[in-house]
Parts: C-alpha cells; sequence; structure tokens
C-alpha cells in the first residue's frame, strides 16, 4: 500500500460506505455535548421518536453558560438558565452521562474530555462547537459540526462528510524563552490568513511540534479552525500515551497495551504526500499579540500596528475598519498599547499548563493600577484543583487577580463576564471578532505568559526579554 | 419525518407577495431550545395585536380580527396558499418548523426562496410551484366558496379542485421519494442501518476499548 498520511489512516479507518461523489458516511466514536448546540437536536429526536444510536459514545457538560462566580445562586439569566436545565433534563432522559455545574469535572468540553480520557488517539470525536479540532493533538480526527450534524450522529453514530485536503505544517527547531504553542498558532495564522487552510485537514509535524507537550499540542489544534480548516491533528506518541495512561476513560490493563501497541501506527508514514505545506522555522516565531478583528491580524510583540496603506484590496479596508474598532493608530509599537482588563482561561488556555505558565510571571508580582480586572478562569474543575493544590491560585489572587470556577466566560461572554464598549483586553482565547467579548469590547490574543505580563505591566511587554 | 401521500386540505389563502422568514415567526422565538411549538407563533405579528416574547401564554393574548388565519372559516387549515418569493430573508429553518407546527403540510405559491423551499422537504412539508395564473384561479375559487378544499396527490403530482379540475406539478423525483416515505436526512442514513451496525461491530471487535 502506497504511504498515507495521518489523516488518510483516520478517515479510511471509519468511512462505512462512500457514494461515487465522495460523499461518505463516517462512523463516530465519541460525541461530546454541551448545552448550547444539543436542544434542537435531542427535540428532533423525541419528535421523530428517535434514541441515541449509542450512548455510550456520549459525553455531556455545560460550559457556555455557566457563572464563574458565586454558583451556589444559581445561573441569573433566564435564558442560560433554561439551556442548562434542558441539558440536565435531556441527559437525565436519555442516560447520557453529564458533568453537571457542581460536579468536580465540569469544565470547557474541549478541556473536559481529553482530561477524562474520553478522547482516545485513532477516535472520530465530534461536538456541536467549532473548537472539536483541539481533540486532534491526540491522533484523532476530530470535527466540529452544526446543531443538525448533531442530531444525526445522535441517531445514526454517523457523520456525512466528503473527505478534505491534507496539509502538513511542519516547525523544526527549538522554541525561544518565552514562545509557546500559542506563539505557534498565531504565526501560522498570520502567515496562511484564516482561510489558507479552508478544505483542509492540517496535520502539525516537525521537531518543534513533537517537543510540545500534550497541552501545548492541544492549544495548536484547538486554533487549526481559526486558520479555516476544520481539523486540525498531531501523531501520537509517547508524550500522548503518558498523557493518557490512567485517565478515566483511557482502557486499562492489558487492553491499555493492545491499544497502545494499535495507536503507534497514527502518524503518517514516510513519504506520505500532502496537498499543501508551510514549513515554519522555531527560532523566527516571536511572542504573537493580534492588534485586530481577526487572528490573522497579528504581528510579533517587537512589531507596530500595521498601516493599512502598505495593504491592498480588501485587506486594506479590512485593516482600516479594524483599527477604528480596536481604536489603535497605525505605527503604535505593540508594547505601548494599555490594556483595561486581562482573561487567562478558555478551551485554548486554560489548562494546568497554561496556569502555571501565567503564575510564572506574575508570581511577587502585582497587576497593574490601570487593570480593572485580571480574570484567571481554569479551563476545569480538577485543572483548578491541581491549580490550586499547587498553590497557584495564592499566586494569583496575591498578584490581585481573581480566580475563578470554570467554564467558556469571558471567551465569549455569554455569562456575565464580558468587557464594556471600548475596554481593551488581553485574553489567552481564540477569537478576537468584532463583540467576542461584550459589545465594542477589544481583544488582543496572546499566550498565558504575555497576558499575565501585560496585567503585570498594564500594557504589553516581550516576556521573551524577562 | 412524517409521510406524505396525499390530503384532502382546507386552503388558507394568504394573499401577499414576498413573506419573509421574520414575518413567519419572529426572531425573538429563536433564542428557544426548542423546535417544536412554534405554531402558536406563526405570523405573531400578524396574529395578535400585542407584541409576542417566548414564554407568553398565547391563549391569553388578543388576536387581531382582521388576519386571514384567525377567521373561524379557516381553522384547521392545512394548505396555505400565497404569493411570490414565499419564504424569503434569513435561513431560519424555524420557518418551515412554525408552519408545519401550526398544521400545515402544502403551501402553494408562484415561486420561493431557495433556502426556505429545500427546508420545506426536510420537515414534512410540500412546497408546490404553480405559475401565477393558475394561483389567481386558486385565490378566486377559494374566495367563492367556503369550506374550499383541495386534493393533493404527491404520488400523481396532481392536485384535484371541487370543480374536478386537475392541476399537475413538479417535483424533484429525490425529494418525493423522501417526502412519500417519511425521510430526514437521519431517515436516509438510517436507510443504511444495516452497514452501519455491521461497520461498528467490527470497529469495535478490533478496538474493545472504545
Ligand atoms: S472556551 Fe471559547 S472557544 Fe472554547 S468552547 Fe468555550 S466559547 Fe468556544
Amino acid at each position: 500500500m502506497s504511504a498515507q498520511t495521518l489523516y488518510d489512516k483516520l478517515w479510511n479507518s471509519h468511512v462505512v460506505r462512500q457514494d461515487a461523489d465522495g460523499t461518505a458516511l463516517i462512523y463516530i466514536d465519541r460525541q461530546l455535548v454541551h448545552e448550547v448546540t444539543s436542544p434542537q437536536a435531542f427535540e428532533g429526536l423525541r419528535l421523530a421518536k428517535r434514541r441515541p444510536w449509542r450512548i455510550a459514545s456520549m459525553l455531556a457538560v455545560p460550559d457556555h453558560n455557566v457563572p464563574t462566580i458565586n454558583r451556589a445562586a444559581g445561573i441569573s439569566d433566564p435564558v442560560s438558565r433554561i439551556q442548562v436545565e434542558t441539558l440536565d433534563a435531556n441527559c437525565a432522559e436519555f442516560g447520557i452521562t453529564e458533568f453537571k455545574m457542581g460536579d468536580i469535572r465540569q469544565g470547557v468540553v474541549h478541556v473536559m474530555g481529553p482530561e477524562q480520557g474520553a478522547t482516545l488517539p485513532g477516535m472520530t470525536v465530534v461536538c456541536g462547537d467549532s473548537h472539536t479540532s483541539t481533540h486532534g493533538a491526540f491522533g484523532a480526527l476530530a470535527h466540529g459540526i452544526g446543531t443538525s450534524e448533531v442530531e444525526h450522529v445522535m441517531a445514526t453514530q454517523c457523520l456525512v462528510a466528503k473527505k478534505s485536503k491534507a496539509m502538513e505544517v511542519r516547525v523544526e527547531g527549538q522554541l525561544g524563552y518565552g514562545v509557546t504553542a500559542k506563539d505557534i498558532a498565531l504565526t501560522v495564522i498570520g502567515k496562511m490568513g484564516t482561510a489558507g487552510g479552508t478544505g483542509y485537514a492540517i496535520e502539525f509535524t516537525g521537531s518543534t511540534v513533537r517537543a510540545l507537550s500534550m497541552e501545548g499540542r492541544m492549544t495548536l489544534c484547538n486554533m487549526a479552525i481559526e486558520a479555516g480548516a476544520r481539523a486540525g491533528m498531531i501523531a501520537a506518541d509517547e508524550v500522548t500515551f503518558a498523557y493518557l495512561e490512567g485517565r478515566p476513560f483511557a482502557p486499562q490493563g492489558v487492553m491499555w497495551e493492545q491499544a497502545v501497541s494499535q495507536w503507534r501506527h497514527l502518524h503518517s508514514d514516510e513519504g506520505a504526500v500532502f496537498d499543501a505545506s508551510l514549513v515554519l522555522d522555531a527560532a523566527e516565531i516571536h511572542p504573537q499579540v493580534t492588534w485586530g478583528t481577526s487572528p490573522e491580524m497579528v504581528v510579533s510583540i517587537e512589531g507596530c500596528v500595521p498601516n493599512p496603506l502598505d495593504l491592498s484590496g480588501e485587506k486594506r479596508e479590512g485593516a482600516e475598519r479594524a483599527l477604528v474598532y480596536m481604536g489603535l493608530t497605525a505605527g503604535t509599537p505593540i508594547t505601548k498599547i494599555n490594556i483595561d482588563k486581562v482573561f487567562i482561561g478558555s478551551c485554548t488556555n486554560g489548562r494546568i499548563e497554561d496556569m502555571r505558565a501565567a503564575a510564572m510571571v506574575a508570581r511577587g508580582k502585582k497587576v497593574a493600577a490601570n487593570v480593572k480586572l485580571a480574570l484567571v478562569v481554569p479551563g476545569s474543575g480538577l485543572v483548578k484543583l491541581q491549580a490550586e493544590q499547587e498553590g497557584l491560585d495564592q499566586i494569583f489572587i496575591q498578584a490581585g487577580f481573581e480566580w475563578r470556577d470554570p467554564g467558556c466566560s469571558m471567551c465569549l461572554a455569554m455569562n456575565d463576564d464580558k468587557l464594556a464598549a471600548g475596554e481593551r483586553c488581553a485574553s489567552t482565547s481564540n477569537r478576537n471578532f468584532e463583540g467576542r467579548q461584550g459589545q465594542g469590547g477589544r481583544t488582543h490574543l496572546v499566550s498565558p505568559e504575555m497576558a499575565a505580563a501585560a496585567a503585570i505591566a498594564g500594557h504589553f511587554v516581550d516576556v521573551s526579554k524577562q | 419525518m412524517e409521510k406524505f401521500s396525499k390530503i384532502n386540505g382546507l386552503v388558507a389563502p394568504l394573499d401577499r407577495a414576498n413573506v419573509d422568514t421574520d414575518a413567519i415567526i419572529p426572531k425573538q422565538f429563536l433564542k428557544s431550545i426548542k423546535r417544536a411549538g412554534f405554531g402558536p407563533n406563526a405570523f405573531d405579528e400578524w396574529r395578535y395585536l400585542d407584541h409576542g416574547e417566548p414564554g407568553m401564554d398565547n391563549s391569553k393574548r388578543e388576536i387581531n380580527p382582521d388576519f386571514v388565519l384567525n377567521q373561524s372559516r379557516y381553522q384547521g387549515s392545512q394548505v396555505l396558499l400565497t404569493r411570490e418569493n414565499f419564504g424569503c430573508g434569513s435561513s431560519r429553518e424555524h420557518a418551515p418548523w412554525a408552519l408545519a407546527d401550526y398544521g400545515f403540510r402544502v403551501i402553494i405559491a408562484p415561486s420561493f426562496a431557495d433556502i426556505f423551499f429545500n427546508n420545506c422537504f426536510k420537515n414534512g412539508l410540500l412546497p408546490i410551484r404553480l405559475d401565477a395564473d393558475t394561483v389567481e384561479i386558486l385565490f378566486k375559487a377559494e374566495a367563492a366558496n367556503a369550506g374550499f378544499k383541495l386534493d393533493i396527490d404527491l404520488e400523481a403530482q396532481t392536485i384535484t379542485a371541487p370543480d374536478g379540475t386537475v392541476y399537475s406539478f413538479d417535483v424533484d423525483p429525490f425529494r418525493k421519494h423522501c417526502l412519500l416515505n417519511g425521510l430526514d436526512d437521519i431517515g436516509l442514513t438510517l436507510q443504511h442501518m444495516d452497514e452501519i451496525s455491521a461497520f461498528e461491530a467490527k470497529h469495535r471487535a478490533a478496538q474493545p476499548w472504545l
């Protein structure tokens, strides 16, 4: 057989049937469920008198709407409350495992799944959420899907899909001090543009990627969607296995050995051909800061806000509009931009390693006087617990950060954590679209280290120089 | 999805062109977590005199007596007769959900907005395009006869008026097959149920930890 890419292997091992035009039924191993995109799917099942095909493949958690403070009082916004209550009721009705708001295992769906070992190498994983690409970090094929597809997968255990093209993003060499997986992701998006990956499944390869922890790999795959790719993935290796071993949903004992021996094949074969490729030198990646309203509007911390006049056509118009929205002037050094708020968390950077990295920077320092709010929101209850056992919460609290309960929080501002109009935020999340963190709010995407450093300085600073 | 073969349905006339999906189901109802139960809010702004919000008890609201669907002769109607470009505007699937939940099975118009037209088939609603002259004839016939019903036969692709006139209509063969057999996208996939089960058995035998 000819050399296959990881994507070929994952795709081929899940095709139930394929039509002449390439439309295939793909078998789904794991469906993650949250409160925002599932209610109509459950309703559809009920209306058609259907049952989920394989309840054991499903795992549910409320995350988008949950408050990060004063949980005992419940959810005050009625729309949010109803969505969460509906998820609880649907899971109870169909017998689906759910980690409810009070459960220590509750968290952002893309943090919770891997943490539980519910995402395993070789799986197909879907969730009604675009950042499902995160799970590709385990050598899995992970897709975000829409609500009607959520219902389709529930009812049939299959997704109707066509195979994408395969792209290799190879990063070689050693990352500099203070440079993280988030900076790789933003650099890639800056180079490719937010549509660069459209129609592709991206595999991240190279020595830099292999040297990343699972947390870093998840950060990278999480942002594949912001490059336009529906899926991002990384070959499974010892780092993957070490992360998964002993997790609640991972196989144990003899079965673990059996699984690992199969998982060792989950990489692109020598000589496998990709439809496109991008090669980066790790030494040339610097800490990144977005300046605009799309993740591709990004520069190095050493750079300046670009001048739209240097761009042409649509890009120029886009940049002009973005600068107005962001309240920025062309030519301003990024390090001269003051911030009002800081958000450390989300499915991009809400894991224990992110908490540690931010705490390292904040240790013994104080949040600057011009920063009104610096939020640290762990990605899950277990991340929170672990961080507290390591004393990270105290480091944050003493530095003047707020230490919150897990959820999506200010990543999309569906709960009370939001920016007011005009407020500027250093955020470790993944989208800087207009209004994403609150109407009129201005988002700059950065790594956890960069966010913490900005909180302390009151403006962006180069952590690689500290 | 409910199968559709034949109905003998009471006709309700909605004599307007360009009825958009926001008129069919206003945006405030999109916050709902449901997709059933939109029927009482179909055409909400035209049907009631007050402003509707989700969660209101619709039976207590003041009805607009001038809106055609509120007239007693149209209660229980299953066929909506209307004008050009029905279902234009936002792509919300809540619009066909609302119409189907209200009780309509067929919509007859000279033309439909594209996405709306497609969404109808996914939800057991049959949209029928007839030329504008025929639609005009039907409007007149309905106005002259209270209790005006049409026989609609999807298999034969015909509409028969009470006076015996037969109108034929076009429908895409695949969509016709799906409607006749009650197959939505899920239903179509479930036609391959045996293949899925066979795949699943093999797949899980090879990876028992799944
Ligand atoms: S943390 Fe943000 S991006 Fe991730 S699932 Fe929640 S809302 Fe979506």
